[in-house]
C-alpha cells in the first residue's frame, strides 16, 4: 500500500472512446490490486475494476479546461479514458499507477493476495488437475521406443527445461548431455508430441550451436535416435521456424542451423515465423487501427494489412499444418526449433498437437495443452507478459498468438472445439491478470523455488468449476470433426483469416452480434436434457403408476411451463440494442455504460479478497442495459444525436437547429 | 428467331466437366435452347443442368485437336468442360454465346417453363400493397425522383404542395438524397436537381452519397476477381478486398438506411428518399431501413411483400441491372449489382441480429441467383409496365409460388428465429461489417464444417421444440392406453 499517494478521487470523468456524450461521473478508488472507478447516480453505481497487472500502459496528456486526462490501456485491450479535475490529483494517480502497474518482486503479484477462500486441500487438488504425466501416458510413452530420462533431475543440464522430459531410448545419458552442449540454452530435442497410431513424434529442441562449420557428434546421434524410434520412417524433417535470412545471421554469433550434410537422413526446412519484435510491434500497429476513432472501411483494411498481423498468424498456422500432416500423413517424425526454442516452436508445436489429437480440442485436454508445450517447457511468461517490471524488448504477444490461431480454427471448425470463444478470452485475461500462479516466472525450476503451488491458486481448477460457462453448445465428441485431425483449407485461403473483434475490441460490445448464438444454442441444450431427464423421472413414475394404477398429471404440464420459460429468456437476450450516431460518419456508439456488480454495495469494493476479481469480465464495460430503448439518446431538442445537415455551398441548404 | 439456328452442335460425346472443389465427371454434352446438360456415359445420369442464361462469361483455349471451355456463371460459379474436337468446341462456345446473350424477355426460359406442381396464376397477386400501408401510423417513409428543377430553378406548385400537405404545421421532416451535393448540384444542368429549402420550408435536406451504376458493378467485379485469385498472398488480399471498395459500399448504404430509420424512429419526422431516378439507391435505402425498422419486413413473408413492394412493383430495372454479372467480358451498359448490395446488407443485418429475421442466408442466395437467371418469371422486366406488355404474369411462374411450398421454406428458415418487435440498429463500424463469405465464396471455400454447424444448430433446436416433448408425451398416452406395456 507504501505506493499508493491518493487512494480516493472524487469528480472523475469516465470517456467513452467513441462517443464524447457518454461520458460517466463517478469516484476513482486506487487499491493495492485494481484500479476502481464507481460512477455516481444511486440506482446502478456501475463499477469498471482494472487489475494492476493489466495496466500496459499509462499516459497523462495535456490539462485541458476541464481537467487532466489519464489514458490507462490494458494487456487484455481494454482502454480507459479518464478525467481528472485536478492536475495534482492526477499526477499522484499517475505516479502511483506507474509503480503499481510495475511490481519488482514476485510477492506483490495479485496471486500472492487473491484468496478465493478454498481449503488447502482444495487448492492442492485444484493444482492436481492438469498432470503431465498422466499425459504423456495418455499419448503412449513410455514404450518400447520412449523413456523418461533423469539426467535433468535437479534442472542440471538445462534450467529452463521441466525435471522430467521424454527422450527416445536409444538416447543414453551421454548423448543427451553431449547434444545439450550444442544447443542454445541447453535446450536439447525432446518429445513434444507422440502419436501411437504411428510412431511418429513431434520433437523440440533451440538451434544447433553449429556456426559455420561445427559438428556435434552426440547431437547427430540424437536426431538419429529421434528418427530410429519412428520405425516406419527412413528420414525426419527438421523444422527451423524462423525465416531464413534470420537463421543465416544466427551461424555468425556461432549458432545457426542444421547442415543436411552432417545429420544423416534429415529433411531440412525453413518455415519463416517473424521473431518477438516484429511481432511486438505488429500487435503495436494493429491496436493502433483498432483504436481509430471513426475509421473508414479503407482505414481499417489497409491498416489492418499494414499490421502484418494475419500475415503472422497465417505464418503460424501454416507451420502447424505443414508439422501435422508430415506426423499424421506421412508418418515421419519431425524436430522443431527457432533460436531458444521456447517461442515460436511452443506455438507451432502447440497448433499441429491440436490439429494432429481431438483431445486437445477438450476444455481439460486445451489446459493440458498450455500446460505440456508453454508452462513446463520454459515459455518465458514473465518477459513476454511483463508481469514484472523488466526489459519491454523482451515482451511479445508469442502466446496471444497461438490463441488467435485456436480460434482462427474454431472459426472454420465450428463443431471442433469442445470449449468456445469465452474460454480462449478468459485464458488471455489470465495470463495477464497474474491471479492465479499457473503463469508466473520463466521456468518450471523458478516456479518451485518460489513454492508457487503452495502459495496461490491454479486457473485450471478455476476454470473447471466454471465449465459449464465455456462450452461450445455445437461440440459432439463422435461429430465427424473430432475424428482425427483437423484439415484446415491451406490454398486459397487468405479469406479465412478473419480479424479477431472478439478479443481486440473486446470490451467495445456494440461492435459484437447483439445476440449470442452460443448462449442460446446453450440454454437449448440445457433445456433439452432437463427433458430428457424428467422423461426418464417419467418413465420411472409411470412403471410405479401402472403398478398402483393411479394417474398423475402435473408433469407434463410443467414441461410446458419450462419451454415457455426458454423463449422468454431468448427474446429478452435479442432486445439489448441501441442505435449509434449514424447520423454523422464521424461518430459513432452510444451507451456503453460500465456496468456491473449491481448488487454490489459500496463497503464490499474495497476488500481485497473479493471473490468476483475473478472474473475477467468483470473489469467490462459491458452493455447490459435491459434492452429497452435507450432514452438518453433521445433529446427532445434533437440534441447531438440529429442529424446535422451538410453543409454544402449551396445556399439552399440551412442548419436545420437553428430553424 | 428460332433457336435451333443459334445452336450449331446440340450434343457432343465424352465431355470432361470439372468444377472447383468436385470430381471431374464425363459425359455427353447436350445444348438446349434453354440448358447445358451433361450426362454421365454409362447410366445417363444427369450430372450438370446449366440455365444457359446463367452464363456470364465464355472464354475458350484450343489446345491440340481439342478445347476447354470455361464458363463463368452470373452466380459466380466456374466451369470447365473439355472437349474433344476443335470444331466441336469453337460450336459450342459460340452456341452458348449466342443463347446466353438473346435479351428479347418473351424469348427466356420463364415463357417455356411448366413444372407441373405449381400453377400459372399462384404467388402473383399474394401481396396486396393497401394491407401494408394500413399498418403505418403517423410518420410516413416516401420515396421519389428529383425533383426537375433545372438550370432555371423551376418551381411546381403542386410538387410543393404535395409534400407540403405531408407534414402538419410546425412539423418537419427529412430529405435524404443518396447523392452527393456536389452531383444533385451538377444534376441541375441536365434538368434535374434538388429541392430548394425556399420553396420547401419544412423540409430538411441531407446528402448521403451512394454508389450507383458503373464504379458498383466495378467494385463487384474487382472483389470477386480477388476472391477468386489463388496467387494472392496473405498480405495482399486484405489490400485487395479494399480497393474494391464493396464493404466501403456496404456501409454506406447500411449508414444510410440508418440515418432515414432514426429520423423515422428517434426523431419521430416523416423521410422522403430519393437519388435521381429513384429506382436504385432510393430503393436500396427504403427497403433496408424498412428491414431495421419493422419487424413485419423480417419475416418469410414480409421480406417478400418488401421486395415485391420496394424493388420490382417501385421499378428497379431488373432486366438492365441484372443483364450481367461480375464475369462478363462484354461492354457494360446499364448493369450494376444494387439488388446484390442490398442482399448482402440484410445479410450483415443477420450477422449481427442472428434471432431476428425468420429466413436465413439461404433465401438471400436464392434471390441473387433467380435476380440475375431464373426459371421465374418475378425478376423479369424492368417495370410493372413491361411486365404487363409482356403478359408476365399470365405466361411464367412466381418464384414466390415455388419458395413458399412447404418443403422448400422449410430450407430458408431461420431456426434461431423468434419475434423481435424492436428496431435493430445495426453497428456500421468497419470492426462489424465482413465479408460475406457465403455468396463471394460459395463456390471457392470449402463449406462443408460450416454446413455441418449450421446441421447442428438445426438438430438442436428441432431437439429441443419437437422430438423430446412429442415423445414424452407419445410414449405417456401410449402408456396409459396399454396398461400392461412396461409392467414387466
Amino acid at each position: 500500500m507504501e505506493h499508493i499517494r491518493m487512494p480516493k478521487v472524487e469528480n472523475v470523468r469516465l470517456l467513452d472512446r467513441l462517443s464524447s456524450r457518454k461520458a460517466v461521473l463517478g469516484t476513482l478508488y486506487l487499491t493495492a490490486t485494481h484500479v476502481i472507478f464507481v460512477e455516481n447516480g444511486s440506482e446502478t453505481r456501475k463499477e469498471t475494476w482494472v487489475l494492476h497487472s493489466q495496466i500496459s500502459s499509462i499516459e497523462k496528456q495535456a490539462t485541458t479546461a476541464t481537467g487532466c486526462p489519464l489514458l490507462i490501456r490494458c494487456k487484455n485491450f481494454q482502454v480507459i479514458q479518464l478525467v481528472i479535475p485536478q492536475e495534482r490529483d492526477c499526477h499522484d494517480i499517475y505516479i502511483s499507477l506507474i509503480r503499481l502497474a510495475r511490481p519488482v518482486k514476485y510477492e506483490e503479484l495479485y496471486c500472492f493476495s487473491f484468496n478465493p477462500k478454498l481449503d488447502k486441500e482444495e487448492r492442492e487438488q485444484g493444482w492436481k488437475l492438469v498432470d503431465l504425466n498422466e499425459e504423456y501416458n495418455r499419448m503412449g510413452v513410455p514404450n518400447n521406443y520412449w523413456q523418461i530420462c533423469d539426467v535433468n533431475r535437479d534442472y542440471g543440464v538445462c534450467d529452463s527445461y521441466p525435471t522430467e522430459v521424454y527422450v527416445p531410448k536409444s538416447a543414453t545419458a551421454h548423448i543427451i548431455v553431449g547434444s545439450s552442449k550444442f544447443r542454445s540454452r541447453r535446450r536439447f530435442p525432446a518429445l513434444s508430441y507422440y502419436c501411437k497410431g504411428n510412431n511418429a513424434s513431434i520433437c523440440r529442441s533451440s538451434q544447433p550451436l553449429s556456426g559455420f562449420s561445427a559438428r556435434c557428434l552426440e547431437d547427430e546421434q540424437m536426431l538419429q535416435a529421434i528418427r530410429k524410434a519412428n520405425p516406419g520412417s527412413d528420414f525426419i524433417y527438421v523444422v527451423d521456424t524462423r525465416p531464413k535470412l534470420n537463421a543465416m545471421a544466427n551461424r555468425a554469433a556461432g549458432k545457426g542451423y542444421e547442415n543436411e550434410d552432417n545429420y544423416s537422413n534429415i529433411k531440412f526446412q525453413f518455415i519463416g515465423i517473424e521473431n518477438i519484435h516484429v511481432m511486438r510491434n505488429s500487435l503495436q500497429k494493429m491496436l493502433e487501427v483498432c483504436e481509430l476513432k471513426s475509421p473508414s472501411m479503407s482505414d481499417f483494411l489497409w491498416g489492418l494489412e499494414n499490421s502484418g498481423w494475419l500475415k503472422h498468424i497465417k505464418a503460424i498456422m501454416d507451420a502447424g499444418i505443414f508439422i501435422a500432416k508430415a506426423v499424421a500423413e506421412e508418418g515421419v517424425s519431425v524436430l522443431v526449433h527457432c533460436s531458444d526454442g521456447w517461442d515460436r516452436t511452443a506455438q507451432v508445436c502447440s497448433v499441429a498437437s491440436l490439429l494432429l489429437d481431438p483431445y486437445y480440442r477438450t476444455m481439460k485436454g486445451f489446459m493440458v495443452l498450455i500446460e505440456k508445450d508453454w508452462v513446463s517447457f520454459g515459455h518465458k511468461f514473465n518477459h513476454r507478459y511483463g508481469n514484472l517490471d523488466g526489459d519491454p524488448k523482451e515482451i511479445s504477444p508469442v502466446i496471444d498468438q497461438f490463441i488467435e490461431c485456436v480460434w482462427q480454427l474454431m472459426e472454420q471448425f465450428p463443431c471442433a472445439f469442445e470449449f468456445n470463444e469465452r474460454f480462449l478470452i478468459h485464458i488471455q485475461h489470465h495470463i495477464y491478470s497474474c491471479q492465479f500462479g499457473n503463469f508466473l516466472c520463466n521456468s518450471q525450476k523458478e516456479r518451485r523455488e518460489l513454492k508457487i503451488q503452495e502459495r496461490t491458486y491454479s486457473l485450471w481448477a478455476h476454470l473447471w468449476k466454471n465449465r459449464a460457462d465455456y462450452l461450445n453448445p455445437l461440440y459432439r465428441s463422435d461429430h465427424s470433426q473430432n475424428q482425427g485431425t483437423l484439415h484446415p483449407q491451406i490454398a486459397p485461403c487468405n479469406f479465412l483469416y478473419k480479424f479477431w473483434s472478439g478479443m481486440y475490441n473486446r470490451f467495445e460490445k456494440g461492435l459484437h452480434p447483439r445476440q449470442s448464438v452460443t448462449d442460446y444454442l446453450m440454454a437449448v441444450k440445457e433445456e433439452t436434457q432437463q427433458l430428457e431427464e424428467e422423461l426418464e423421472v417419467l418413465g420411472e413414475r409411470l412403471a410405479n403408476l401402472q403398478k398402483s394404477q393411479l394417474g398423475d398429471n402435473k408433469v407434463k404440464s410443467k414441461q410446458q411451463d419450462r419451454s415457455k420459460q426458454l423463449r422468454l429468456s431468448t427474446s429478452n437476450n435479442s432486445l439489448a440494442n441501441t442505435p449509434q450516431e449514424y447520423s454523422n460518419d464521424l461518430k459513432s456508439f452510444p451507451s456503453r455504460s460500465p456496468s456491473q456488480g449491481d448488487e454490489e454495495d459500496s463497503a464490499l469494493i474495497l476488500t481485497q479478497d473479493n471473490l468476483k476479481s475473478s472474473d475477467p469480465d468483470l473489469s467490462a464495460n459491458s452493455d447490459q442495459e435491459s434492452g429497452v430503448e435507450d432514452l438518453s439518446c433521445r433529446s427532445p431538442s434533437g440534441g447531438g444525436c440529429l442529424p446535422s445537415e451538410d453543409s454544402g455551398k449551396d445556399s439552399d441548404e440551412a442548419v436545420f437547429l437553428a430553424g | 428467331m428460332e433457336f435451333s439456328e443459334l445452336i450449331k452442335t446440340a450434343t457432343v460425346e465424352n465431355v470432361l466437366l470439372s468444377c472447383a472443389g468436385l470430381p471431374a465427371v464425363r459425359g455427353t454434352l447436350c445444348i438446349t435452347s434453354h440448358h447445358l446438360l451433361l450426362s454421365s456415359c454409362p447410366g445417363g445420369d444427369v450430372e450438370l443442368w446449366l440455365l444457359i442464361r446463367n452464363v456470364d462469361a465464355v472464354e475458350k483455349r484450343l489446345t491440340g485437336s481439342s478445347g476447354t471451355i470455361t464458363l463463368r456463371c452470373k452466380d459466380l460459379k466456374v466451369l470447365q468442360l473439355e472437349i474433344p474436337g476443335m470444331e466441336e468446341c469453337l460450336n459450342i462456345a459460340s452456341s452458348i454465346e449466342a443463347l446466353s446473350s438473346v435479351d428479347s424477355v418473351m424469348m427466356m426460359y420463364p415463357f417455356f417453363y411448366r413444372p407441373p406442381s405449381l400453377k400459372l396464376e399462384e404467388g402473383w397477386h399474394q401481396f396486396p400493397l393497401e394491407q401494408y400501408f394500413q399498418q403505418i401510423s403517423s410518420q410516413v417513409m416516401l420515396r421519389s425522383s428529383q425533383p426537375l428543377t433545372g438550370p432555371n430553378r423551376r418551381r411546381c406548385r403542386e410538387d410543393e404542395t404535395l409534400l407540403g400537405t405531408i407534414l402538419d404545421e410546425g412539423e418537419r421532416g427529412f430529405i435524404i438524397d443518396t447523392r452527393s451535393a456536389q452531383a444533385a448540384k451538377q444534376a441541375r444542368m441536365t434538368g434535374g436537381g434538388t429541392e430548394p429549402k425556399s420553396s420547401y420550408p419544412q423540409w430538411r435536406r441531407l446528402h448521403r452519397p451512394l454508389e450507383r451504376g458503373r464504379p458498383l458493378q466495378e467494385s463487384f467485379a474487382k472483389l470477386v476477381e480477388a476472391c477468386s485469385d489463388p496467387s494472392l498472398s496473405m498480405d495482399r488480399w486484405l489490400g485487395r478486398l479494399e480497393s474494391s471498395r464493396w464493404l466501403s459500399h456496404v456501409k454506406a448504404a447500411l449508414s444510410t438506411a440508418c440515418l432515414a430509420a432514426q429520423c423515422m424512429d428517434r426523431e419521430e419526422a416523416t423521410v422522403l428518399v430519393h437519388g435521381a431516378e429513384g429506382t436504385d439507391t432510393t430503393l436500396l435505402v427504403t427497403a433496408l431501413a424498412q428491414v431495421i425498422l419493422d419487424p413485419s419486413c423480417r419475416t418469410l413473408a414480409g421480406f417478400q411483400g418488401l421486395l415485391e413492394r420496394e424493388w420490382i412493383q417501385a421499378g428497379h430495372p431488373f432486366h438492365l441491372r441484372c443483364a450481367h454479372s461480375a464475369y462478363s467480358h462484354a461492354r457494360l451498359k446499364q448493369e450494376a449489382p444494387l439488388f446484390l448490395l442490398f442482399l448482402d446488407c440484410v445479410w450483415q443485418l443477420s450477422r449481427q441480429f442472428p434471432f431476428s429475421l425468420e429466413f436465413g442466408e439461404r433465401l438471400l442466395l436464392s434471390l441473387f441467383d433467380n435476380a440475375y437467371a431464373s426459371a421465374y418469371g418475378t425478376f423479369l422486366c424492368n417495370n410493372e409496365k413491361e411486365r404487363s406488355l409482356c403478359k408476365v404474369k399470365e405466361s411464367t411462374h412466381s418464384l414466390w409460388a415455388w419458395l413458399n411450398r412447404p418443403e422448400e421454406q422449410q430450407k430458408l428458415l431461420n431456426p434461431l428465429y423468434s419475434h423481435n418487435a424492436l428496431v435493430i440498429w445495426p453497428s456500421v463500424e468497419p470492426q462489424s461489417i465482413q465479408l460475406w463469405q457465403g455468396l463471394f465464396l460459395r463456390w471457392i471455400r470449402p463449406s462443408q464444417h460450416l454446413d455441418e454447424a449450421w446441421a447442428e444448430i438445426q438438430r438442436l433446436v428441432e431437439e429441443n421444440n419437437a422430438p423430446a416433448k412429442e415423445s414424452t408425451g407419445n410414449r405417456l398416452s401410449q402408456s396409459l392406453s396399454d396398461p400392461t406395456a412396461g409392467v414387466s
